[in-house]
């Protein structure tokens, strides 16, 4: 006696979620089936192995059935062919495009091409996620990348729009968008400490200050934006950091500089020896990666750079995480005193989001 | 006279691609209607286009409203080659055709394409102007209201109850004519899907007109069912009960069920007669043998052999009607029905109602069942082969002398099998048969035509015209006891039909009971029943050789009865090893495959506390000699008695004065034993004669003389009870559970097992398809956990034998969520509530017999669980009907929609929710308006089979597909519902060799609209509170 058919249709589609995690996380029916009977289910509902094969068989053609219709969620909502309570579809949603914080940390930055796709062996093989979740994962961001690539608005906005994701989830995208947009390095071994959080949260601060969007002058004259709002950074903004290289070219101008800060952290740093001593090549190093940002490499390299000029000589000297903050509280402020710096609002453009990310990235 | 239909194509979303080069398509829409086309203008480029067309008008005749179905088509335009067509729509304008139904059809349908399923939707509106048509000789019968409901609708009152109507269709099948040859397998499908929803359109009219003829207004209980007879061609039938009904309008009708206590919960002690002692001084037992009642096997054979000949020699008793509608001009039809109307409700006084209005039922007599083997016409010629590549040839028909006397050969076969029931009843005496059903089985060119239903005695005051004879006004004159009337004996007690052990009722202790009472209806309303009830199956196989033609009829034949008598027997075990004394909703499907017959029962077990405790089992073993085989015997009498005892626990049946006695000695003494003798080898010549009485009510003994009777006892101990917090049943409502909640889930489930064909017995089919069914139900369970504590309602299992080594069954069934607190606080208050309830209503029906309210009806057992069902209501977040559509309407491409960032993205869903059940009310909700029926027959066929998931993926699609058309037919009327639901036919035929497989499904239901009881309550401070839902939670990064 075998099974040739085997199929279970409700009014309402049956959604079981512990088996849809078991479907995103690419398992076959078969492994599927042994990790559930693992799980204990036999045992508190009395059912058989059989049954277990059917249901999970169920479920998995019910996924693979709407998953076509996953891909552009507005479908999922709008489909008559099956019938999910809102708050279902939404789960099913968010649930599809949550990604694995190992599998992101790989592929962030980088170009969402062929080239990578045939690469994500290498990362199914490192992370021990599956290659078909793995594959859906990158699927999902290169889609939300097509299609938001092109658009106008907040990255957010549109991320939301086209894939009725959660708000955080949305932010994630962005997020995910814009590192590969810009193609930001985050694999070097110094920035493996760093979490997929630590890069959406910059990635946030960025995308707000730091790109067209971010000025507000908006789609006033919609001929001349020729590029992305929020996707690439502020051309001009870039152009116009070269000015700050003054603060650190202008001798006088670093003495007056150091010597602000030190008057008015003198008492208040733990560690204030070695931020005075050390003052000059962290402020040049802040200021150099502003002024490099011109060329795309160095823009690239920026996380690099960060952490290899700001990060590490702090954390070798071991300053707590709020004498940093104290810092570069001050190094920021004092430089409206400088009576012959004239470019206060970049400075602040630049070291505001510079500041959060460094604070954010300032960790063991 | 003409009405004028008006249609407006409006727009189309998710269209397929047709253009790979532009990944675009140009579209635009055909509508016909009858010969008439219109088009709309190509938009080109779209796959989202906006035809926003001017209204079509069709003027048409109201008799070709009523038939023809209105078709959509939306095509690709090609400017070089032939357009592309992208799929079709049908709409069932009958709706529009009724004064209280819907107004206008309006929404989204799906475009259907019986190759690529569903692509892509179209939104269109339907409106009909109808004038009114005074002619007394027209064809027409626009206005007759046709529900599924096998009860009178809730928001109606009966104030006649007309009687049974009946028609059929014969036509050609389209797949079996020669130009199947030559056209595409997309041609011939539409080709079907078309002529079977003309078919059914001209059906519903002839029985409209019938319904006019009898004076009624309504058809309720309306079954139709077509027969895909292969090369014979299409017959299209249906049956039903005509009614006149009234609408109930006074607000005081729609007061929540709450008000009105549930009956069937009514756990009445035994107060008016404590004296016990009649259980086991009463007369020897009789069990209705008789409700089982085949035909003789001498007539088995005569009909199977029966040629042409022999059948047109069959009197037609007023049967006829068939044929007449083609031929007949308007003036002979009316002279036929004007001579044959009266008549013909008194030659079959059936009902297929299986709930009634209080008061309505008498007596019931049992189960009255006929069955009968026909060939179907064959006439040799040369052949071709159909689409699915069978190696089964088809031959040309001469359609001329095929449509002339078709229709009236179908007819009087059905006449005869009425004319059996109908004496069956006689014998039993009642003047009238419920609960009636009638069905065939087709393998070839063998059909078996099945009726069944339940002998009853019914209160002559709701018919029309007293067909009913004197002496039962007597009886009527008396007063009936509340909650056992209906189990009294009908027939007389001196002349009885069958062996049958009476005793006096438990309840009354006035009237003359059987000790079991089998019936294909649901349980009365007021029913005393102690405990819960529960689904019992009787399953069975047997071989049979494969044979042609006579051969093969004759030897269904004689398997029938043993069919019938070991059916029997496995239901008669179960329900004893139940501790129950009645089966309600008994179905038994027989179903004929080119080497087996199958047969599967079913039925909801219940203890009726006017019939008498049950006896137990005895296993009685052949050789009493042998220590080591009487050691096994007691063993696994232990094992019967301890399986009864805890089933008695489960179902909570606790008999108030004789619990005592049941437990403590379910075998009682030795004296009272027979034997019954159910060896096979008994003469076939006797069946006629079969005692199905079992014997003695407290002797029911199991002699195991062969490995057959062992295996037979251990599968009888081999069902598993459901699990904990699940119950089950066929019928409509769980006697014992009244507190149910909001949350429902109809579902289908298909399985389709190959048997290993090697070797094959009798008793290995057995385990095969008994292992099927049971393995079903637990995937069942499985799947529907999360909802316990539930009740699987209306289970409905159909099996089928597609080919040699196939077997397939199909359930469909809803589950639903029941407060399992709420039941042990309500229990008492429903016991003397429905004491003093029953004493009333029964005052009220002698002084105003036809103020028949459905609202008594069983179905309205909801205590106020208010929080319960508000919760639940803004959970699933369902829409009232009216709401639904204007939210389709105001946001007609949903694009930009999205644009509030901070709220719930899925909040915005614009797809209103509806509701399907096979059952004839929705939980905690009023039905407000009946729309019409819905009745859909749909074909699907792909030639690429794997890429589609294999046949699984194939039809898990293709039944998803069903129920979002149905849905949105539903939804396009303004409903929000679909009760009494039914697929009536899924036929899946594969060729996996080819990477082919086809099926043809036909579904039938109420399309309603329904409020929640909450909702009424407080309906204007009810804001739809959708766009508060929570925003989605599970925005977590996984890690």
């Amino acid at each position: 006696m075998t099974s040739e058919l085997d199929i279970f249709v409700g009014n309402t589609t049956l959604i079981d979620e512990d088996v849809y995690r078991l479907w995103l996380d690419g398992y076959s029916v078969g492994d599927a089936v042994a990790l559930r009977v693992r799980s204990g289910i036999l045992e508190q509902t009395g059912a058989t192995a059989a049954v277990l094969q059917s249901d999970t068989m169920d479920h998995y053609r019910t996924f693979h059935m709407l998953e076509r219709l996953l891909h552009a969620p507005p479908k999922l909502l709008h489909q008559l062919i099956y019938q999910i309570p809102p708050s279902r579809q939404a789960l099913l949603i968010e649930r599809y495009y949550a990604f694995d914080e190992a599998f992101v940390r790989e592929v962030l930055g980088k170009k969402l091409s062929k080239g990578t796709k045939k690469d994500l062996d290498d990362i199914s093989t490192k992370t021990g996620i599956t290659l078909k979740s793995c594959r859906r994962q990158f699927d999902n961001f290169k889609r939300v990348f097509k299609v938001v690539e092109e658009m106008r608005g907040s990255l957010v906005d549109n991320v939301q729009q086209h894939f009725l994701l959660s708000d955080r989830l949305a932010r994630d995208y962005a997020a995910i968008v814009f590192f590969a947009n810009n193609r930001f390095e985050t694999g070097k071994k110094k920035l493996q400490y760093l979490s997929f959080g630590d890069f959406a949260f910059c990635a946030e601060l960025m995308i707000q200050n730091w790109t067209l969007g971010a000025v507000g002058e908006a789609p006033t004259d919609p001929d001349s934006q020729v590029d992305d709002m929020d996707m690439d950074l502020d051309k001009e903004f870039l152009q116009d950091l070269k000015e700050l290289k003054v603060l650190v070219a202008d001798k006088d101008l670093l003495d007056l500089h150091k010597s602000l800060v030190c008057t008015a952290l003198r008492g208040k740093l733990g560690v204030f020896s070695e931020m005075e001593a050390n003052f000059k090549n962290l402020s040049r190093g802040l200021v150099n990666v502003a002024t490099k940002l011109t060329h795309n490499k160095d823009v690239r390299d920026l996380f690099v750079d960060l952490v290899e000029k700001f990060v590490e000589p702090c954390r070798s000297d071991h300053w707590p995480l709020s004498d940093v903050r104290l810092f570069l509280n001050q190094y920021s402020a004092s430089v409206h005193s400088l009576d012959g710096f004239r470019h206060q609002a970049l400075w602040d453009r630049y070291m505001g989001t510079l500041r959060g990310c460094l604070l954010r990235l300032y960790h063991d | 006279m003409p009405g004028k239909l008006k249609v407006k194509i409006v727009a189309g979303r998710h269209l397929p691609v047709m253009d790979r080069a532009s990944d675009l398509t140009d579209a635009f829409v055909e509508v016909k209607f009858g010969n008439t086309t219109f088009k709309t203008d190509v938009y080109p480029k779209s796959l989202n286009p906006q035809w926003n067309s001017e209204w079509f008008k069709f003027e048409v005749d109201d008799e070709d409203l009523q038939d023809e179905p209105l078709q959509i088509t939306v095509l690709d335009h090609d400017t070089y080659s032939a357009n592309d067509a992208i799929g079709k729509v049908y709409i069932d304008i009958d709706p529009l055709l009724y004064s209280e139904a819907a107004t206008v059809i309006s929404g989204w349908f799906p475009i259907y394409d019986t190759i690529h399923g569903i692509r892509g939707e179209i939104n269109v509106v339907v409106k009909v102007d109808l004038f009114n048509d005074l002619n007394r000789f027209r064809q027409s019968s626009c206005g007759v209201k046709f529900f599924c409901t096998t009860s009178i609708p809730k928001c109606y009152r009966a104030v006649i109850i007309h009687g049974f109507v009946e028609e059929l269709v014969v036509n050609e099948d389209p797949e079996y004519q020669w130009i199947d040859r030559i056209r595409t397998p997309r041609a011939s499908n539409e080709a079907r899907q078309r002529l079977i929803s003309l078919m059914s359109g001209e059906l519903q009219r002839k029985i409209g007109l019938k319904v006019l003829e009898m004076r009624g207004n309504a058809v309720v209980g309306y079954l139709q069912c077509f027969d895909l007879e292969g090369e014979s061609g299409l017959v299209v039938r249906a049956i039903g009960t005509a009614c006149t009904l009234d609408k109930l309008s006074s607000p005081a009708a729609f007061l929540p069920a709450c008000n009105s206590p549930s009956k069937e919960m009514k756990e009445i002690p035994f107060n008016e007669d404590p004296n016990p002692n009649t259980h086991s001084s009463g007369p020897s037992t009789p069990l209705k043998n008789q409700t089982y009642s085949f035909s003789p096997s001498k007539s088995y054979s005569r009909q199977s052999s029966s040629s042409d000949t022999d059948l047109s020699l069959t009197p037609k008793t007023g049967m006829g009607s068939g044929s007449a509608g083609k031929e007949g001009g308007p003036f002979k039809a009316l002279l036929r029905q004007q001579t044959q109307s009266a008549l013909e409700q008194r030659e079959f006084p059936f009902f297929t109602l299986t709930a009634f209005p209080p008061g309505f039922l008498v007596h019931v007599g049992g189960v009255v069942s006929a069955r009968s083997v026909k060939l179907l016409d064959r006439i040799h010629n040369p052949a071709f082969v159909g689409i699915m590549g069978n190696t089964r040839s088809y031959k040309l028909l001469d359609w001329n002398s095929f449509n002339s006397d078709e229709p009236e050969t179908r007819d009087a076969w059905w006449a005869e099998i009425r004319q059996e029931i109908k004496s069956h009843a006689k014998a039993l005496g009642c003047h009238a048969v419920v609960g009636y059903s009638e069905s065939t089985s087709i393998c070839e060119e063998v059909c078996i035509l099945s009726a069944s239903g339940t002998a009853a005695v019914l209160n002559p005051r709701f018919l029309q015209d007293g067909t009913v004879e004197g002496c039962l006004e007597q009886r009527l004159e008396e007063n009936l006891p509340a909650g056992c009337g209906f189990c009294h004996i009908p027939y007389d007690e001196l002349n009885m039909p069958f062996p049958a052990h009476l005793t006096y009722c438990y309840n009354c202790r006035k009237q003359k009971v059987p000790d079991v009472l089998f019936t294909t209806i649901d349980l009365p309303t007021d029913a005393t029943v102690i405990g819960k009830g529960c689904l019992i199956q009787a399953r069975l196989c047997r071989l049979k050789k494969k044979a042609q033609a006579e051969a093969n009829a004759t030897a269904i034949s004689n398997l029938l009865p043993f069919m019938e008598y070991e059916v029997h027997t496995q239901l008669m075990n179960k329900l004893k090893l139940k501790g129950m004394n009645a089966l309600f909703g008994l179905r038994i499907q027989i179903t004929v495959g080119e080497n087996m017959l199958m047969g599967l029962a079913s039925a909801t077990g219940v203890y009726l506390a006017a019939l008498p405790t049950p006896g137990g089992i005895q296993i009685a073993g052949k050789t009493p000699n042998d220590g080591s085989y009487e050691q096994h015997i007691s063993h696994m009498q232990k094992k019967i008695n301890d399986t009864i005892a805890k089933n008695k626990e489960l179902y909570e049946i606790n008999p108030p004065e004789i619990s005592e006695e049941i437990i403590g000695s379910p075998i009682p003494e030795p004296r009272q034993r027979s034997r019954l003798l159910r060896s096979q080898s008994e003469s076939s010549d006797e069946v006629t004669e079969l005692d199905l009485s079992h014997g003695k009510k407290d002797a029911f003994v199991l002699e195991i003389d062969d490995t057959d009777a062992m295996e037979d006892v251990h599968s009888l101990l081999t069902d598993v009870p459901p699990p904990s917090g699940f119950y089950s049943c066929n019928t409509e409502i769980m006697p014992g559970i009244n507190n149910w909640t909001s949350e429902i889930q109809m579902f289908t489930s298909v399985r389709v097992i190959r048997l290993s064909s090697l070797n094959l017995t009798n008793h290995a089919l057995n385990k095969n398809f008994n292992d099927l069914c049971e393995n079903l139900l637990k995937s069942l369970y499985f799947k529907l956990r999360s909802m316990i504590p539930c009740c699987l309602c209306h289970v409905n299992f159909t099996v089928s034998l597609p080919e040699d080594e196939l077997i397939q069954v199909t359930v469909t069934a809803v589950a639903i969520t029941f407060d399992k607190n709420q039941a042990l606080q309500t229990t008492k208050a429903h016991v003397e509530k429905s004491l003093q309830r029953a004493s009333t209503d029964n005052e009220e029906l002698l002084q105003f017999p036809l103020e028949l309210c459905s609202d008594s009806l069983p179905s309205h057992p909801f205590p106020p669980a208010k929080e319960h069902l508000e919760s639940a209501s803004s959970n699933s977040g369902i829409p009232a009907a009216q709401r639904a559509v204007t939210v389709e309407k105001t946001s007609p491409m949903g694009e930009g929609n999205f644009r509030n960032r901070s709220a719930a993205p899925c909040a915005n869903s614009t797809v209103g929710v509806v509701k399907m059940t096979p059952l004839s009310f929705i939980p905690g909700a009023k039905i407000t308006k009946y729309l019409g029926i819905i009745n859909m027959f749909f074909i699907r066929e792909t030639t690429s089979l794997r890429e589609e998931g294999g046949v699984s993926g194939f039809l898990h699609a293709f039944i998803a597909e069903v129920f979002a058309m149905v849905r949105a037919h539903v939804a396009a009327l303004g409903g929000n519902a679909v009760v009494s639901y039914i697929m009536k036919q899924c036929v899946f035929m594969e060729n996996p060799n080819k990477n082919q497989a086809q099926c043809l499904i036909n579904v039938s239901g109420d399309a309603v609209v329904f409020a929640r009881e909450s909702e009424l309550e407080v309906v204007s401070t009810q804001q739809p509170a959708a766009n508060c839902q929570p925003a989605c939670t599970g925005g977590e990064v996984t890690t």
